[in-house]
């Protein structure tokens, strides 16, 4: 809760802070918070269960633990927006101001244990992204991935709100776990087919938060339109936030109903990874293949929804979240220094980086192995944890059918690694100029690649 | 503890190397190779005669899902472990001289490649054996995609697809047989990945049909048997010596392992449903391989058939599943690794000084280079199983365990003795013996630093030739033990 207060606060200091037109000042102010926020939010966790607003808002372990990816995720990718303080970018301090407002939905749909809660932290979290996916005005596909994303993102907003208004007409509760209670009695049957709409409607808002399949459409062209920096904030954080809320909200509120809409989410899971790793295969662009490929991991972690195990399903999607979000980071923050003295995003953009730089190749390579989830890299762990609950409730088919696409997977997430090292140098290409800071954190990005993939007991029983 | 200082050692000193640049890095990561070989004999020596359990360290590694890091040598990993702290020296000095771009990530990555090497041949632990699995393939997607010929980005990537592919069916397989331990209940703290829980299944007969194939596929992929075999001479001849040594050498001794350790004892009945199969399509890769091995122009494609041509032997031995045929398999391992080694140094040696590997542009080296020419037969001979050398044990223990299987397809599998005799005096007698070509008339002897690369190996050639109950010894009660798991 602290940490929601201090991130509050500090986004609306931080957009006075732009007066200042110093922006040298604004990244490493922003950088301190979020540190504080991470100590704080890490001290939650000692204090064990507390809840808030009437018990709208519960901060336990698990929001701790989501709440810690979120504002991990965001600390670490944050010196990669150097360019634009390098710059002077005229809107730095909303941007981040707008970046500090979206983890504080993130957080509150981490940390939710009310529907409206969810739904305003849905809404925080969506409202900031529309701006900064139009962050780059003069670019008409900024601008168009901008507007798509809002007008797609309404839509879903309005089927999601009416789907928790039909949940709530059929069991006169927003509260989670009434709702459990209240879903599993027999009693409330006659309201049943209200319900089971209200249901499908909300897990339909929900996969178009987090670009699942058939909902996806929009996330190729807003990926590829928006500024990468946002753009690698929008495919972790806003999905980890939107699985954590996902499974809170399955789990806790609708695992009463868990036959009925059993078939629709694993419908969604198996066309998700089919259009995912497919539609990755045929790209030609890096930020659109990394796109795609965020659809397929939506994919991976929508197999722990189905596979409907307390702790297992918890345990990796937490696992996956972090894993994912570290490696994707680190591949949008190559791509970014890549793309951005380069002027290209395709494969061959890529070509003779190791000669160049062998830290940017090295730390897409750990990453692109990552994703593509072979051992020693904490993808790896990630899939063996969400396969593991699926396997261990019997989802055989489901399991070998995703191992099917993580082996088409590691077709495209090699594209790249094989541009670095083996394609030449494109012509008058210097060496991308990295600076300090962004050194340091691609190290520690690649050290917790690493570590995750070699030592995963350190945070796989967290949960 | 002494396993665990042969697995972090070498990646210890991988990592050490990025502080060294240029000639220092060579001498560290050599220093650091032999100090490895030297723990390895030790290790060799005090497990002599034991069975099992030597050096075992068992950490929990990822509590929450019951994975434990366990690793432990029998004799057949001590002999394994063995060979690699051996050929990992001679394969860095055989790079001493040649002149490699960025020389100190190469040896970094052969370094690193140690480690996943030992850890294969180590672990104790289906997922743990994954894992370096892995971490033993990775290193040399990168030695033969940066360092290697003009195809080197194709035949990388095809080498790439298919062993990765082969792994992920092995995993499969690691996942299902996890899910078989303990109880079946929620929580995977329940459930465990040791091999001798794996050992201890009672899994149903056509479980194990469908299980053999999973895992057979990574192992049939790394070895090659036939037809899992395509990526193997394009990924030979493209890549640099260092990385074809590596792969001919050590890596295809992964998966004849495998399949000893990880697939005979926990999938017996599923073993002998295939083994007419299996036994089959080896002796099909033993006369496949040669009659391709005599048509090659390439020297190094010759020796990458003729290698693939004689690890359908050692496949035909293991599945004849009798002591013979697997202790044949045991020193043909190291008898192949040391052979195959020499072979590919000395025609590195030649291309170095030629320019070519061509067999019609070669002649008369004999006259110009005595070394070389002793040497180089010696290893020749060995491969070719001549008595009294390396080859000779192992191929006549393999052939009569086949035998003991079944006596036809023995006399077929026999016929690699004389097809290897065909294509390797053939080819010798083309490249060291006439008149002299135009590329081989300035050609110069080994040098001191390669004559170091090759004595040794000429040593143990007849040391396992001479004396192979030192080596036979060693492996005899790890090979009962394991017969007598698949024999229950």
């Amino acid at each position: 809760m602290i940490s929601l207060v201090i991130l509050s606060v500090f986004g609306i200091i931080n957009l006075f802070l732009g007066f200042l037109r110093s922006n040298k000042l604004l990244l490493p102010l922003a950088m301190l918070v979020l540190a504080i926020v991470f100590g704080v939010n890490a001290y939650d966790w000692s204090l064990g269960t507390q809840s808030f607003f009437s018990e709208m808002l519960v901060v336990d372990r698990y929001a701790v633990a989501f709440t810690g990816i979120v504002v991990l995720t965001t600390l670490l990718l944050l010196p990669f927006s150097e360019k634009y303080v390098r710059e002077g970018e005229a809107n730095l301090a909303e941007y981040y101001s707008l970046l500090l407002f979206a983890l504080v939905g993130a957080i509150m749909m981490v940390a939710y244990n009310n529907m409206l809660m969810l739904f305003i932290g849905i809404e925080i979290l969506s409202i900031s992204m529309y701006v900064v996916a139009g962050a780059d005005k003069r670019s008409a596909r900024s601008n168009e991935a901008a507007l798509k994303y809002f007008l797609m993102g309404a839509f879903a907003t309005g089927i999601l709100l009416f789907g928790v208004a039909l949940v709530y007409g059929a069991t006169g509760t927003f509260y989670l776990s009434e709702l459990g209670a209240a879903v599993a009695n027999p009693a409330n049957a006659e309201f049943a087919p209200l319900l089971y709409i209200g249901i499908l409607l909300v897990i339909i808002g929900i996969s178009f938060k987090v670009g699942a399949a058939p909902f996806h459409f929009w996330t190729p062209d807003v990926y590829e339109g928006s500024p990468t920096f946002f753009t690698a904030y929008m495919s972790t954080v806003v999905k980890t936030a939107g699985f954590a809320a996902f499974f809170k909200l399955l789990f806790v509120g609708f695992g009463g109903a868990q036959s009925f809409w059993l078939p629709t989410v694993l419908a969604i899971t198996i066309l998700t990874l089919l259009v995912g790793n497919l539609g990755a295969v045929a790209q030609t662009s890096v930020k659109r293949m990394l796109a795609y490929s965020s659809i397929s991991h939506a994919g991976y972690l929508f197999i722990a929804l189905v596979a409907f195990d307390q702790s297992l399903s918890a345990n990796g999607i937490f696992f996956y979240s972090l894993a994912y979000s570290v490696a994707t980071v680190s591949a949008f923050a190559v791509l970014k220094l890549v793309a951005d003295q380069r002027q290209r995003e395709d494969y061959d953009g890529l070509g003779g980086l190791y000669r160049t730089n062998p830290l940017l190749a090295g730390c897409l390579t750990l990453s692109m192995l990552s994703l593509a989830g072979i051992p020693l890299t904490g993808g790896f762990f990630g899939k063996f944890f969400v396969f593991s609950a699926a396997v261990n409730q019997g989802y055989i088919g489901l399991v070998v059918f995703a191992v099917v696409m993580s082996m088409i997977s590691i077709y495209y997430y090699l594209r790249p690694v094989i541009a670095a090292y083996l394609r030449p140098l494109p012509e008058n290409a210097q060496p991308v100029q990295v600076s300090s800071l962004q050194s340091v954190m691609l190290v520690v990005l690649a050290l917790l690649t690493v570590v995750l993939g070699v030592l995963p007991g350190l945070v796989s029983g967290l949960l | 503890m002494l396993t665990v200082f042969l697995l972090l050692w070498p990646v210890a000193a991988a990592l050490l190397l990025h502080f060294f640049k240029g000639g220092a890095a060579r001498v560290v990561a050599l220093g650091a190779a032999l100090v490895e070989l030297a723990a390895a004999i030790f290790a060799a020596v005090i497990s002599r005669g034991n069975v099992s359990g030597q050096f075992d360290v068992n950490y929990p590694w990822v509590a929450s899902a019951g994975i434990n890091f366990h690793v432990g040598m029998d004799g057949l990993s001590v002999l394994l472990v063995l060979l690699t702290a051996f050929l990992v020296p001679v394969i860095l000095l055989a790079a001493f001289r040649r002149e490699y771009e960025n020389p100190s990530s190469l040896y970094a990555l052969v370094l690193f490649m140690q480690t996943g090497l030992i850890g294969v041949f180590v672990s104790l632990d289906a997922f743990l054996f994954y894992f370096f699995w892995e971490v033993a393939l990775i290193p040399i997607y990168f030695i033969a995609g940066v360092w290697g010929g003009e195809r080197r980005v194709q035949v990388t990537f095809k080498f790439f697809l298919y062993t990765i592919i082969g792994s992920l069916f092995m995993l499969a397989g690691f996942v299902y047989l996890y899910f078989q331990t303990g109880p079946a209940a929620s929580g995977l703290a329940q459930h465990t990945s040791e091999l001798s829980a794996f050992y201890n299944l009672n899994l149903s007969s056509s479980e194990q049909s469908w299980l053999f194939w999973l895992i057979f596929a990574a192992f049939a992929v790394k070895m090659p048997i036939f037809p899992f075999h395509t990526w193997q001479p394009d990924t030979y001849t493209e890549s640099p010596t260092v990385a074809t040594m590596l792969l001919s050498g050590i890596m295809l001794k992964m998966g004849v392992y495998g399949v000893i350790r990880w697939l005979l004892p926990i999938v017996p009945y599923g073993v002998s449903q295939w083994q007419p199969l299996v036994l089959i399509l080896s002796v099909i890769g033993i006369v496949y391989g040669a009659i391709i091995a005599i048509r090659q122009q390439d020297i190094k494609r010759l020796i990458a058939y003729s290698s693939f041509s004689h690890v359908g032997l050692m496949a035909a031995g293991i599945f004849s599943l009798t002591q013979t045929g697997m202790q044949g398999a045991v020193i043909q391992m190291l008898a192949h690794g040391v052979n195959v080694v020499g072979l590919f140094f000395a025609v590195d040696v030649i291309e170095r000084r030629t320019g070519t590997r061509n067999i019609a542009d070669l002649g008369g080296l004999t006259r110009h280079t005595p070394l070389l020419t002793v040497t180089f037969l010696v290893m020749l001979l060995g491969s070719a199983a001549l008595p009294l050398t390396s080859g000779f044990v192992g191929e006549f223990l393999l052939l009569a365990g086949v035998y003991e299987y079944n006596a036809w397809l023995s006399a077929v599998a026999g016929l690699t003795v004389i097809f290897a005799a065909v294509y390797l005096l053939r080819m010798f007698q083309r490249v060291m013996l006439g008149p002299d070509s135009s590329f081989t008339t300035t050609i110069t002897d080994l040098t001191g630093a390669e004559l170091a690369v090759m004595v040794p190996l000429v040593v143990l050639v007849f040391w396992i030739g001479l004396f192979p109950n030192t080596f036979l010894h060693i492996s005899e009660p790890a090979v009962m033990q394991l017969l007598n798991v698949v024999k229950r």
